[in-house]
């Protein structure tokens, strides 16, 4: 059972120098990595970006920019493109009620316009370089855990495909794809994250701040991901959770400071940018009150578009809360494992904000490579790819149908948008559950016995 | 949720799927084909009722007198049409204005990629004349349509006759609130997509036309008109559009109503009505009243000049003329008065036919089936593959050593190798997909200076030789690139197989209904139960007669059937021939699916089938 682990350490001059660098060193692991990885990753990068170059030149191109699941009313190109229009004739971007983005990333804008398909091919390629750092460091601690449980601990083979499956779940998965094609803005938020999630790894609290303002700054969701930001470096620098310890406090003050005064600093880069405070309520109002009800993957559209009007407030308030909620609970249960947390929150603003498209959905996907030690106690991973699989299929049917055709209507659409976030929602809880029993398993053994000495099984209920 | 989470019941559950798996499979086909079957026994449809309110509770007059002086203007129109050889544009035009219409004419230019021998043409020229009756009572944003061909031969003059006479009496009426355009079309289908793709200034096909001078508002609906006898015994209701698209079902009522309460026989798919629902003749009528309806349906062409508009949202349907050997005719007169009065109704929309259904299928006018009501027989059919590849995914999982619930050793080596013997047939299959749907109609000039064929046969035998060559190509490729296949490779590329087939057909089966069905009727049962372990001769020559191709032929000679004009085998390969060139034609010229879908993906789909069958 242990052969290809011993073979492996044997290579080695001492296993135990091995794990050691591995465990604390990241850049070991780099080079380690880099050398045997390079070829595959090359050939990944080459076809990754074919697809997306074909794509853009083809008369597909058009098509996937007009599709709503692909781009929101917050990050379409078209919208980008008048927003930069309305610059250039020196009026206010926000004053047509069509763009949303960020004045500094209109800024941003202004300056690659011409390069804007190179941008979006970078960016994605840029994510999959920040994801490979992801998750280095895990469960080697062999000798903490019962003897059965070596195998659920990773190999460090194992260990070595993470980065090439991150990379391939990212850049080959049609939803990032049409994503870039499409040139949604969503492509250049999910490398923002990217970017906070590498500085936090790499234990950089002022760099992890500072895009995690950015990410807030972009699109406000990214804020639940304050509390993971801060359990990693925490964790990091030895400091336990601990109401009663002065040193708990003062990282978590500078840590917001670091926070709070980056995302000042923005605000006001943005108000000295265009001389005015209309992007407030443009992009954030925009965001939080969700006044624009095209239909999209996420949930809210159906149920905006039924409600009456003096119960919206009420419901807004439930639907928008909603994303920020589970941060509370997820928080103390997680609190040892913050990247997994890190991967919760990213799942769960997917599913519940208010403009998704399937960009974000590409960006946890790219997660679960890393928690393919889980696998073996996923139970409906089946049922629930099946369904995502039919519902991606069935979203431009339905569409046709309702939209051009006229024979069907919306309820049909939204009750494919709905089946497809149930199956999302069953996915993020099955990982939970599979990662809450492999933490059960590694503290008590494998192969649980009850008291009369049969064979036990876990229950979730 | 207790289901899902409880690894005891879940256990059992998954137990009693793969014990019981061929056995509920069979159930489920068999249940599927007696449910579809079922639809036509008339207790199980519901009755037509006419749901919009607009067109229900308002009573119309009919007044049209004037039938004998438009027989009078289509023999006018005959006289001219021989003279011009064709369409003539200035007699027309000169009657529309005289009639007070505003004139426009659209002339277009359409090259066929290869020469349509049904209709013997191949570069068409023609020309849409079209008048429009403004509304004298609403602001003109909506407009209804009536169009009638003008066909070669002596074809369809009735219908022009009455067009014109129907135009010159609405003009004399004051209550339209939408504009009336009457439009005589040229080269039927060709025309109409010239005249909608300029009426609604789109370009999807790529043709030549000039743009419209004269617009009128939204189209609401269409109805056109074929009518080649001066009187009629009945008249037969069209609704199959493009890609098997109907119209409201409110549509089919409202004619169905004019008629009876007219007085004219009326047919759908060319059969009447029959009340001995209890005795089996009367059962097997309807049944081939629906099948027929299903397997035109499923043809995925516009079975009328109709069949266009309704790619454009607009309600349309054909109505035709037919003089059979029965004692009671129908004189114009009559004919005229059942179009004033639907018109009328027509005019009384609020707003787009909505109300009522847009899936259905018709056992006889007076009866249809809903979508609620047609769709378990595809889902039983469906639930079949899903069940198989719960089952192989099962096999999967129980193919490592251990137990089921998370404590079973995984293997250990890399799926890599796994990953590429299955994308391998897949890639193969799908770039042999892209050869059928590319190669016949680009490589027809290369066949023509080779073999003594017409560019048509060049086509379509290209086509069946390149599908035929599909059979023997992909079954190699993965011995190739491997050396061997394992048991676990045919598994996952089965379960790959199987899923692919199921969201395929899930997706047909929502946009058109019978095309979804009678594929699933064909590819479910190999799909489910092929493996490389069965006797591979018996098992090849199963899975060739069902292929999609052979499907084909099979629907061919059951329509033939059906429409009582029995065919012989050879006729009927003639016959298949020609389907699979109009086929082609009908996606280049109007945008029809069928044919990539099933060059696409369809065909792509069952040679992944084939390849399991080869896998060594």
């Amino acid at each position: 059972k242990f052969s290809h682990l011993k073979s492996y350490f044997e290579s080695t001059d001492s296993p135990e120098h091995f794990l050691q660098n591995t465990k604390y060193n990241a850049g070991d692991a780099d080079v380690f990595l880099s050398t045997k990885m390079a070829a595959p990753l090359t050939l990944l990068f080459i076809v990754a970006i074919t697809i997306r170059a074909v794509l853009f030149r083809s008369s597909l191109a058009d098509l996937i920019t007009e599709r709503v699941e692909v781009v929101s009313p917050l990050n379409a190109w078209k919208r980008v493109v008048e927003g930069l229009a309305l610059l250039d004739l020196g009026v206010s971007p926000y004053a047509g009620d069509v763009f949303h983005e960020t004045p500094l990333m209109i800024y941003f804008f202004h300056f690659v316009i011409d390069y804007a398909e190179i941008v979006f091919m970078v960016s994605a390629v840029c994510i999959v370089f920040l994801l490979q750092f992801r998750k280095q460091k895990y469960a080697l601690e062999g000798d903490r855990y019962p003897l059965d449980c070596l195998e659920l601990i990773r190999t460090p083979r194992e260990m070595l495909y993470i980065p090439l499956k991150v990379a391939m779940f990212y850049l080959l998965n049609p939803f990032t794809i049409l994503s870039c094609v499409a040139k949604s803005t969503c492509g250049l938020n999910n490398a923002v994250i990217a970017l906070f999630i590498l500085s936090t790894i790499k234990g950089s609290a002022l760099m992890s701040a500072i895009f995690l303002a950015l990410a807030t700054y972009q699109s406000i969701y990214p804020l639940t991901l304050f509390a993971p930001a801060l359990l990693y470096l925490l964790q990091r620098l030895y400091i336990p959770v601990n109401w009663r310890r002065p040193s708990f406090w003062l990282f978590t003050t500078q840590y917001v400071f670091m926070y709070l005064g980056s995302l000042a600093v923005m605000v006001c880069l943005s108000f000295f940018l265009l001389n005015s405070w209309d992007f407030l309520t443009s992009v954030y109002g925009f965001i939080l009150s969700v006044p624009d009800l095209t239909p999209n993957i996420g949930l809210f559209w159906y149920f905006f578009a039924e409600m009456f009007e003096h119960f919206r407030l009420f419901f807004i308030c439930v639907f928008q809360i909603n994303v920020f909620f589970y941060t509370i609970p997820l928080s103390i249960k997680l609190k040892e494992h913050p990247v997994f947390l890190i991967f919760m929150q990213i799942a769960i603003i997917s599913i519940f904000k208010s403009y998704p498209t399937v960009g974000d959905i590409a960006l946890y996907m790219a997660f679960l490579p890393a928690w393919n030690h889980l696998y073996r106690f996923l139970r409906n991973i089946f049922l629930v790819s099946v369904v995502l699989l039919a519902c991606s299929a069935l979203f431009p049917v339905l569409w046709h149908l309702w939209i051009y055709a006229g024979s069907a209507n919306s309820n049909f659409y939204y009750a494919i948008t709905l089946l497809f976030n149930v199956a999302q929602i069953l996915l993020v809880s099955d990982y939970f559950y599979a990662y809450l029993r492999r933490e059960h398993h590694l503290t008590h053994g494998l192969y649980l016995k009850r008291k009369d000495g049969s064979e036990a099984t876990l229950v979730l209920k | 949720m207790g289901l899902l989470s409880d690894p005891n019941r879940r256990r059992a559950l998954t137990n009693l799927l793969t014990r019981l798996n061929a056995p509920i499979c069979v159930v489920c086909y068999l249940a599927g084909v007696m449910w579809f079957m079922g639809l036509a026994f008339e207790p199980f449809t519901l009755r037509t009722y006419m749901s919009e309110n607009a067109m229900g509770s308002t009573m119309v007059e009919e007044h049209f007198p004037a039938g004998e002086r438009a027989l009078a203007t289509g023999r006018e129109f005959a006289a001219h049409k021989k003279k011009v050889g064709g369409m003539p544009v200035n007699w027309l035009v000169k009657t529309m204005e005289s009639r007070g219409l505003e004139v426009f004419t659209q002339s277009f230019t359409r090259k066929l990629p290869f020469p349509d021998e049904n209709k013997e043409r191949y570069l068409v020229r023609g020309t849409n004349v079209y008048g429009i009756l403004r509304a004298p009572r609403a602001s003109r944003t909506e407009a209804l349509v009536l169009t009638a061909p003008c066909s070669q031969g002596n074809a369809n003059n009735q219908a022009v006759g009455l067009l014109l006479g129907l135009a010159q009496y609405f003009r004399s009426q004051v209550y339209w609130a939408k504009d009336i355009i009457f439009l005589v079309n040229e080269h039927d289908l060709i025309g109409m997509q010239a005249w909608l793709e300029g009426y609604h200034h789109t370009n999807t096909t790529g043709g030549d036309w000039s743009p419209l001078h004269g617009r009128g508002g939204s189209i609401q609906a269409s109805l056109s008109l074929e009518l080649s006898s001066d009187v009629i015994t009945s008249l037969d209701l069209v609704l199959e559009g493009l890609n098997g698209q109907l119209p409201n079902l409110d549509l089919a009522n409202l004619f169905h109503a004019f008629c009876q309460k007219i007085g004219v026989l009326c047919t759908i798919q060319g059969k009447l009505q029959r009340n001995d629902w209890e005795s089996t003749s009367g059962y097997s009528h309807s049944a081939q009243t629906m099948m027929l309806m299903v397997l035109k349906q499923a043809s995925g062409r516009p079975w009328g000049d109709h069949g266009l508009f309704l790619r454009y949202h607009i309600e349309a349907a054909t109505i035709r003329g037919i003089n059979s050997f029965r004692q009671y005719k129908t004189d114009t007169t009559t004919i005229g008065r059942l179009l004033e009065g639907m018109y009328r109704k027509l005019n009384n929309l609020l707003e787009r036919l909505h109300q009522s259904y847009f899936f259905y299928l018709m056992p006889s006018l007076t009866r249809f089936v809903s979508i609620g009501y047609y769709m378990p027989a595809f889902g039983l059919l469906a639930v079949i593959l899903l069940l198989r590849a719960l089952d192989l995914w099962v096999q999967l999982g129980a193919s490592a050593p251990g137990t089921e619930d998370g404590l079973a050793e995984r293997e250990q080596s890399p799926s890599s190798p796994g990953v590429l013997s299955i994308l391998t047939p897949v890639v193969i299959s799908h770039m042999t997909g892209v050869a059928l749907y590319c190669l016949p109609v680009m490589s027809q000039e290369m066949a023509v200076q080779h073999f003594p064929v017409s560019e048509t046969e060049a086509v379509v035998l290209t086509a069946i030789a390149i599908y035929t060559a599909g059979l023997a190509l992909p079954h190699n490729t993965h011995r190739l690139l491997q050396g061997e296949g394992t048991e676990h490779g045919w598994r996952v590329l089965k379960l790959v197989a199987l899923l692919y087939l199921a969201v395929l057909l899930g997706c047909t089966a929502l946009i058109n209904f019978s095309l979804g069905f009678i594929l699933a009727l064909s590819l479910v049962p190999i799909a489910a139960f092929i493996t490389p372990h069965t006797h591979k001769p018996l098992s090849a020559a199963i899975m060739v007669l069902l292929s999609p191709g052979c499907t084909l032929l099979y629907c061919v000679l059951i329509f033939q059937e059906l429409q009582e004009t029995p065919v012989s085998l050879q006729d009927g390969w003639m016959l298949f021939l020609s389907v699979i060139s109009q086929g082609i034609l009908d996606h280049s010229l109007y945008g029809s699916l069928v044919y990539p879908l099933l060059a696409l993906l369809i065909y792509p789909c069952w040679l992944l089938l084939w390849n399991i069958l080869f896998w060594k």
